[in-house]
Formats: structure tokens, C-alpha cells, sequence
């Protein structure tokens, strides 16, 4: 099956003061329909930033400096503005960290959600109100057409990450793009949250890209993994191969570092020191500072290998 | 058996919201308004012995952080008793009892919220333990450097604001802060929840560290279960707040009593679970402003009854250290 989504060597950089910010740096995936890929990575690491170029969303002092987003087959880096709009929120659709942020507090939910149909379809108000419903309804909101006369504050935080889930669901976009969607909510409503975006990859098609630094969700939720580290994918493959068998230092150390993973009450196994700033990594291996098995090699940034088919690696030294 | 180091004895508290003005006209001309009141914690019994680490688990909105808050004295309770090795707090003179407040100290949730932006490191860690004349001013310096050390940090950072600092050192200041005056018993309220993995990890390390080297006690405080089995000895689980299920962690992660604690555990994600069909527990987190009637848990229990909507179960042992408030266990 083709990819619906393909980044090719995307580079997002920032170019601010106190120097060039590399904060996605050669990343590279593909997604086909109805699949999900996570995207793991620890605050700073560019997982964000690679959905915010994906959706074109990169303001200045940034700009993608090189690659390519190749969506169904077409080159859409450097598309004109008023072609942008026509794709966004239509074609691939981003849901956002905190849904208070991104649902406006002084309009109704019926507003928000008619403008976001009536901007990319001809359609009477009254049609693209039905869409409306049948999209909360879709997301299990009950008693839609009492919920779509409220306004954000009435609802509770699960449903409004509903509300900002049915809105990016709207025009039945191919990719949708969740940035760490359910980190702010309770354990519950997560579970309820997953359930219903795993239903709908499944029945709709639709390609998720879940962004998130929780390994577990990952692990329930993705087909395929991409773990991130300093502006770089340093190891991405099917989930279980990467979660069972992790060959980056990175990966390792990460999995290691889950307290379930550990014999109770014994210290975690933990991984040295702290994420670097992008501004001073300077050449070679991001991860050499807190890396076990740091060699010579290591000044010199590793290129990515595949020791595996349907699997690749940012290390000269691979574990296994 | 010794006396517990803390204990709790059917504590409660209330939040209130007055009526204004205009509510209190209304309410003289007969209309049907109230003082709005939030039963943030409901009759919460606990004794927690000394060296013992537990896990206080739930949602938002269950009363953990208002519990763990009572518990250091930060908000009064509005019934009940503290007691502190055996002597009910609320009964000491006013210097006994800030005596006894310096004992248990709190680890707040967020380390960038928690440290006030305009003080020094040295201000941060060194000002109770000489305002609480622990330590001489003039041995401040060294003593600081001492608890930074105890923490991880590096002394030479000591004339740092807190701005200049990383999540993980952030943590580790609010931890040091805590421990500079000398606790035996740590609230820790969800101490780590706002780090990454790595870093998280460091942390937690560092509370095993110094449980073993300075003898403490810890209610620790979270949402993450992953978490607290790897460091609790005993886990409470609260819901909407009430004490719905306590046991020595392995029995509550093994064998949960309560639906709730049920549903609880099988939402968790874990790594070891791959592609799964997620189940969705039904329903939403109520208002405590409005609980339901009767066990606070029925509207969303997959084994409610006709008598869970009239009667709230009252927590019963139900095997040795275990104890589950829930009508199935009769």
C-alpha cells in the first residue's frame, strides 16, 4: 500500500540571536492509511515541531530549510499560503496538547465547528450543522445538539479534547495529527480518548500521528514507532521490535528507565545528565554526553542505518 | 506496635462558597439558593507508620492534593483529628504544634510554580533552617551547600535564581528546601509528574536515596501508578473524597477489590500491552460539587445495584492490611 504521508529529510530550523536552532534535523518517515505511528520524545526533542512543519505552521525566526512533505502524492513544502488554507484543517488536521487553548471562549461550539466546514465546502449552514453532529456524536459526546449550543467552558477537559478531536475530524482529513492530546487528562478518560481515536483510524482510514513522550501509550495505541532525540529520529520500526528489542543507546535507556520495568523499590536504572541545548551540540552524536558507550566514533553524527529491514537506527553502536 | 508516626482520624474537609449579597436578598425572599460546599475530602481515616511509604492514588478532583495539604497543616481540617505520634496536633499550645508542622514537610507539583523567581538558591533552601534557628546564620552558607549536595546539585550554583535551572534541578531545590529543616514525614504531591522520563527517573532515585539515608516517611501523592508501586509500601486509592480501597501495593496491583481500583489499573497503559482494544470506563469524573448519592462510584460501576444508588459502603477489612469500601463484599 502507498503512503499517504511522506517527510523526506525535513530540516526546521530557527534562526534566532544566539545562533542556528536545529530543531528538527533530517527527519525522515512515512505513514500509510488507517495506520498510527507515535512519535516519542522528551520536551525539546522537535516532536512538536515536526507536526507544526507537517501542518505548515512554522513561523519566523523558522523555516523549513530543506526536505520535502509529500502528501498523497503531492509536494506540499512550499505551497503558496492560500494553498496551505485549503489544505489545513481539510486535509490533514492537528489536535493540540490543551484543548482550552485551541477552542475559542467566546463562540458557541456550533459556530466554531460550521466555520471550520464552511471554509473548505460549499454547503448550506443547515447541512454543515448535520456534519457537526454526526462529528461529536462520532466522538461520543452525548446529547449533541444540547452540547453544540454551549460554549467551551461548559464542558469538562475529556470533552473538550472530544470537542477539538470532532472538530479536527470534520472534513475527514487523511492525516490527522494529535500533539500529546491526552497528557493533561485523567487516567480514565484517556483510556476513553484511545479508544475512540483507535476506532476511528480503523473504520475511517484516516493515518494518526500521535505525538507523546508516554512509551505505554505508545505501546496500546501505534503500529509503528519513531523515537526522537534532539531534532533527530534516532530510531524508529514496528513497535514491539522497538520496544522488545531497542537498539539505539537512547531507546534503551528510556525503556529501562520505566519504573514497571524496574524490581520494586530497587533504584531505576537511569539515564546520566540532561537534555542538551539545541544551540550546543555542535557536530557529531547528540547523545554521546550521556551515553554509555561513548567511542571516538561518536564525534562524528552518525548517519542512519538499517540493520533491519523496516527498521532504522542513529548509532555506530547498535545493542541488540 | 509503636503509635503510628501520623495518623488521621475521620478528617473532613470543606470547601465553601459563600453567597454574596444579592444571594442572601434572594434567599430571605424564599428563593431556593445555598452556600455552594464541596466536600473535598469526607471522613478520611489513615495511620501511617514510621518509615512507610504510601501511595495516595486518583483522579483530579478526588481530594488527594487537599488531603496530602491538610496533612501538613497547610489548609485546617474541617472535622476530625491529626496525630502525630501518638498526641492529637490540634490539642497542642501554638508552639508545640509549629514544632510538631516542622516535621512534615510538602514537595509541591510544580517546580517552576513553587520557587519564588526573585530568590536566590541560598535564600530558597537556607531561610527556614535559620528563620526556624535550626541553623546559625553564619553557618548558612555551609549548610546549604550541604543539603544541595545531599540533592545532587552542584554548591557553586547556590547564588543561581531559579529561572537559571532545568526542570530536574527544580525538583531537586524544592526537594532540598523541604528536607533543609530537618522533616521525619514528606508529602510529596505529585513531585514528579511535570519531568520527562529520564529525568523523572533521577528524581525518584534520589527519593529512594534519601528515604534509606535520613529514615523518612512519605505520602506520596500521584496520578501515575507506574509510579507509585515501584515506590510504595501501601497505596490508597480515592474517589471523589472518599477512601474507596487501601492494601500493601503488590495485593492492590494484583488483585484490586473495588471496580473502581479495577478499572483503574486496566486503563494503565503499560509496554508490555500491545495493540490493544482500549474498553472505555463509562461516563465521567462527577462534580463534587454535586456527588451522586449513595457509593459516589455508581453511575460509571459495571456492578451497580438498586442499593449502591441509596447507601454509600462504609470501608471494611476485608482481608489482613486491606481494607474496600464496596456493597459486593458482603
Amino acid at each position: 500500500m502507498s503512503a499517504v504521508l511522506t517527510v523526506d529529510n525535513l530540516r526546521t530550523h530557527f534562526f534566532t540571536k544566539a545562533g542556528v536552532v536545529k530543531a528538527v534535523d533530517d527527519v525522515s518517515f512515512s505513514i500509510e492509511r488507517g495506520k498510527i505511528l507515535g512519535l516519542v520524545g522528551e520536551s525539546g526533542s522537535g516532536k512538536s515541531m515536526t507536526g507544526y512543519s507537517i501542518m505548515g505552521l512554522i513561523d519566523a525566526p523558522g523555516r523549513i530549510v530543506e526536505g520535502r512533505i509529500v502528501l498523497n502524492g503531492q509536494d506540499i513544502t512550499s505551497l503558496p499560503m492560500d494553498q496551505w488554507r485549503k489544505l489545513r484543517g481539510n486535509r490533514v488536521a492537528m489536535i493540540f496538547q490543551d484543548p482550552m487553548m485551541t477552542l475559542n471562549p467566546v463562540l458557541r461550539i456550533d459556530t466554531q465547528m460550521i466555520e471550520a466546514v464552511l471554509a473548505h465546502h460549499d454547503i448550506s449552514k443547515a447541512a454543515a450543522r448535520d456534519r457537526c453532529r454526526a462529528a461529536l456524536v462520532q466522538v461520543g459526546i452525548p446529547s449533541p445538539d444540547e452540547r453544540l449550543a454551549s460554549y467551551p467552558h461548559q464542558f469538562s477537559g475529556g470533552m473538550r479534547q472530544r470537542v477539538a478531536i470532532a472538530i479536527a475530524l470534520l472534513n475527514k482529513p487523511d492525516v490527522i495529527i494529535a500533539d500529546e492530546p491526552t497528557t493533561a487528562l485523567d487516567v480514565t478518560i484517556q483510556g476513553q480518548i484511545l479508544f475512540e481515536m483507535q476506532k476511528l483510524c480503523r473504520e475511517s482510514g484516516t493515518a494518526l500521528i500521535w505525538i507523546t513522550h508516554d512509551l505505554s501509550v505508545v505501546a496500546g495505541l501505534a503500529d509503528e514507532v519513531a523515537v526522537m532525540y534532539a531534532g533527530k529520529i534516532v530510531e524508529n520500526g514496528h513497535v514491539s521490535a522497538v520496544l522488545d528489542k531497542p537498539l539505539h543507546p537512547y531507546t534503551k535507556g528510556l525503556l529501562e528507565s520505566v519504573p514497571s520495568r524496574n524490581v520494586k523499590g530497587t533504584p531505576l536504572k537511569q539515564i546520566p545528565g540532561m537534555t542538551p541545548s539545541l544551540l550546543s551540540i555542535g557536530n557529531g552524536c547528540a547523545f554521546r554526553e550521556r551515553c554509555g558507550y561513548r567511542s571516538g566514533e561518536c564525534e562524528v553524527a552518525p548517519p542512519i542505518s538499517h540493520p533491519y529491514p523496516d527498521r532504522g537506527v542513529r548509532c555506530v553502536h547498535p545493542q541488540a | 506496635m509503636t503509635a503510628p508516626l501520623l495518623e488521621l482520624k475521620n478528617i473532613s474537609k470543606q470547601f465553601a462558597q459563600r453567597l454574596d449579597m444579592a444571594g442572601r436578598i434572594a434567599q430571605k425572599l424564599g428563593a431556593n439558593v445555598r452556600d455552594e460546599v464541596v466536600h473535598a475530602v469526607d471522613r478520611v481515616d489513615l495511620a501511617i507508620q514510621p518509615g512507610e511509604v504510601v501511595g495516595l492514588v486518583g483522579e483530579s478532583g478526588c481530594g488527594k492534593s487537599t488531603l496530602g495539604r491538610v496533612v501538613c497543616g497547610i489548609h485546617p481540617q474541617t472535622s476530625g483529628e491529626r496525630w502525630w505520634q501518638g498526641v492529637n496536633v490540634d490539642a497542642l499550645s501554638a508552639a508545640d504544634k509549629r514544632a510538631m508542622q516542622l516535621q512534615v514537610q510538602m514537595i509541591f507539583q510544580d517546580p517552576y510554580a513553587s520557587l519564588n523567581p526573585r530568590y536566590r538558591v541560598e535564600n530558597i533552601i537556607g531561610e527556614a533552617p535559620v528563620v526556624h534557628g535550626l541553623v546559625d546564620r553564619r553557618q548558612q552558607q555551609e549548610y546549604v551547600a550541604s543539603m544541595m549536595q545531599k540533592v545532587g546539585l552542584d554548591p557553586s550554583l547556590a547564588r543561581r535564581f531559579p529561572h537559571q535551572f532545568s526542570g530536574g534541578q527544580r525538583a531537586r531545590i524544592g526537594i532540598a528546601r523541604a528536607l533543609a529543616v530537618k522533616p521525619k514525614f514528606l508529602v510529596c504531591d505529585e513531585a514528579v509528574a511535570a519531568l520527562d522520563v529520564s529525568i523523572q527517573a533521577q528524581v525518584l532515585n534520589l527519593f529512594i536515596q534519601l528515604r534509606e539515608e535520613l529514615k523518612l516517611t512519605y505520602l506520596f501523592i500521584s496520578h501515575d501508578l507506574g509510579v507509585v508501586r515501584h515506590l510504595s509500601d501501601r497505596v490508597v486509592i480515592m474517589y471523589l473524597g472518599r477512601v474507596v480501597e487501601t492494601a500493601p501495593a503488590e495485593e492492590l496491583f494484583s488483585q484490586p477489590n473495588h471496580p473502581y481500583t479495577q478499572a483503574l489499573l486496566a486503563e494503565v497503559p503499560s509496554l508490555d500491552v500491545r495493540k490493544k482494544d482500549f474498553v472505555a470506563i463509562k461516563g465521567e469524573i462527577p462534580s463534587p460539587l454535586h456527588p451522586p448519592s449513595g457509593c459516589h462510584f455508581h453511575p460509571r460501576c459495571p456492578h451497580a445495584m438498586e442499593r449502591c444508588k441509596i447507601e454509600a459502603p462504609v470501608l471494611k477489612t476485608i482481608a489482613v492490611n486491606r481494607q474496600s469500601a464496596c456493597h459486593l463484599n458482603e
